[in-house]
């Protein structure tokens, strides 16, 4: 899929933001020097905390705003609370949270439950457009599981 | 109103939720009028990032009608059209000041590894997203910038994050005139990326991905030279061929975590999940770039590692730049390159799909059905 040659100073654009000055030595940031004075600026007023918040503990404190969604709860919530007590560089943080999010998938569904929805996991996976785009392959992954699932059925029948 | 609800992994829904609030006075509630998903939503849905949690709402490119403003709000005003950068940022920081307005340190309690980004995990602040009807927009005085009254509402959109962060990711890579490009990655952001690299006066630009259609398109909009990996025992080696046996001067990761193309990569990153995804587009860039060259990478990896060949770095003195792009750093040069028609980048968007129906425009997006290259969602509030 090779181009033809072409006379790339033609293209739009080309060569307008050319900058001998952009080495890997030339910070993109404008620096200003204050590196060593870098705790000390005029901080925004703190947002009020109405909700259990987990925070890094490589910060001294809350940042001045923050994400008002999904408070910690249940299972997953225990999971996170315990992943927060260790700091970003450990597994400890990261596996738990992702162990979490697993968890919480599954208190997810129960919620739903209890809220007497039951969730459309057809339509959420987007399967409406699966079967638009991908018919083929669908119905191929679709038979496969039927038939595997029919055997496993006809094995264990025949154990018992 | 209206907002996507994640369920877990490859499940997401729309649904009726409470209305977002003013929460802090430099906050401003946005109507949302377009938003995208972005490839890095993918990685969500996926289930890769950690502390992801089940009712949160996504999206991080949107733009929208400011309908309500904090009282110490007092650069943006009810009424103003506003586009919305990805990155959350105090703009009084030491980072912030200096322009990394990716970095911000008032923005993220969660994690000190990232600063705040709308709708991206708790690990990214834990934001609600725009791919809502409403969403609420903190440090309203920073971020928000009033649209142009003569730009397109679908450039617009695109310039919350594909565009800078193309630009970016040229940007990082150093490009001398002359300099030959190759860039990992023909999504939306590869796609820029590659037709970026000619403002930095590139000689050659080639981008490497496995979706033909992908790079059919690639080849036109940014004019490079396209290849399919699929077609080549080795990626790498075809690159130093092509190179005279040098390497490539710049190497531009553009994939991140959900890379295809390396078994290992594969096996560890995505099926067992024993690091942060699969580190393939880095892999190849260290390996192809020339000796003293440059890897740029905005592919986004999650916490904790990659597996990455970092003696090479070493060995080849390899230059590694990264970031989250700075959107607000950006934003004048780039409105210039689109109002002046430099920069198209509505023609990216292939799929326009109302906010309803998000949970099929996820599928389409994230298997890449019906030649998808970028989805636009389109709330019922728009007007």
């Amino acid at each position: 899929m090779k181009t033809n040659s072409i006379d790339y100073k033609s293209i739009p654009g080309w060569g307008i933001d050319i900058d001998p000055g952009n080495e890997p030595t030339y910070p993109m940031k404008n620096y200003t020097g204050d590196d060593h004075k870098r705790s000390v600026y005029e901080r925004s007023e703190p947002q009020p905390v109405n909700i259990e918040l987990l925070k890094s503990n490589e910060r001294p404190a809350f940042s001045m705003v923050f994400g008002e969604s999904i408070p910690p709860s249940g299972l997953s919530g225990m999971i996170r609370r315990y992943a927060f007590k260790h700091s970003e560089d450990r597994y400890r943080h990261w596996i738990p949270l992702i162990l979490a999010d697993r968890v919480n998938a599954w208190e997810g569904i129960v919620d739903d439950l209890k809220k007497g929805t039951i969730p459309n996991i057809f339509a959420e996976r987007g399967m409406k457009s699966e079967m638009k785009y991908n018919a083929g392959p669908f119905a191929k992954k679709a038979l496969t599981t039927v038939a595997v699932g029919f055997a496993l059925y006809l094995l264990c029948r025949k154990k018992r | 109103m209206l907002a996507m609800n994640y369920r877990g992994p490859f499940r997401v829904r729309a649904e009726q939720r409470p209305m977002p609030e003013i929460l802090h006075p430099e906050d401003a509630i946005v109507r949302v009028t377009r938003t995208c998903i972005c490839g890095s939503d993918l990685h969500l849905y996926h289930g890769m990032v950690p502390d992801t949690r089940v009712g949160s709402t996504f999206g991080h490119e949107f733009i929208g009608i400011i309908e309500e403003v904090g009282p110490l709000v007092i650069n943006v005003k009810v009424g103003d059209q506003v586009l919305v950068p990805f990155n959350i940022a105090c703009g009084k920081c030491n980072f912030c000041k200096q322009g990394l307005y990716g970095n911000c340190h008032e923005s993220n309690t969660m994690a000190t590894a990232v600063g705040g980004i709308f709708g991206y995990s708790h690990t990214a602040g834990g934001y609600n997203g725009g791919q809502a009807e409403y969403v609420r927009v903190p440090y309203a005085n920073v971020g928000p910038t009033v649209i142009p009254p003569d730009m397109d509402p679908d450039d617009a959109v695109l310039l919350t994050d594909v565009v800078p962060t193309g630009y970016q990711a040229a940007e990082m890579g150093g490009i001398k005139e002359g300099d030959t490009v190759v860039v990992f990655g023909a999504g939306p952001i590869g796609i820029m990326a590659a037709r970026c690299a000619w403002f930095f006066g590139a000689a050659r630009v080639i981008i490497i991905d496995h979706v033909d259609y992908r790079l059919e398109f690639a080849k036109n909009y940014a004019k490079c030279e396209a290849y399919n990996f699929k077609s080549m025992a080795d990626p790498v080696l075809f690159l130093k061929k092509t190179t005279d046996w040098y390497g490539a001067d710049v190497c531009i990761d553009c994939v991140g975590c959900e890379a295809e193309g390396n078994a290992l990569q594969t096996f560890t990153g995505k099926i067992t999940l024993m690091q942060a995804g699969a580190a393939t587009a880095l892999q190849w860039a260290i390996n192809s770039v020339k000796k003293g060259g440059i890897v740029s990478v905005v592919g986004v990896y999650g916490p904790p590692f990659n597996y990455v060949p970092i003696g090479n770095v070493l060995n080849k003195g390899i230059t590694l730049r990264a970031n989250q792009a700075s959107v607000k750093r950006l934003l004048p040069k780039l409105i210039d390159h689109v109002q002046s028609g430099r920069l198209s980048p509505k023609d990216l968007i292939t799929h326009r799909v109302p906010l309803e129906e998000i949970a099929d425009a996820y599928n389409i997006f994230s298997k890449k059905l019906d030649e998808c290259i970028k989805t636009v969602l389109i709330p019922s509030t728009k007007n």
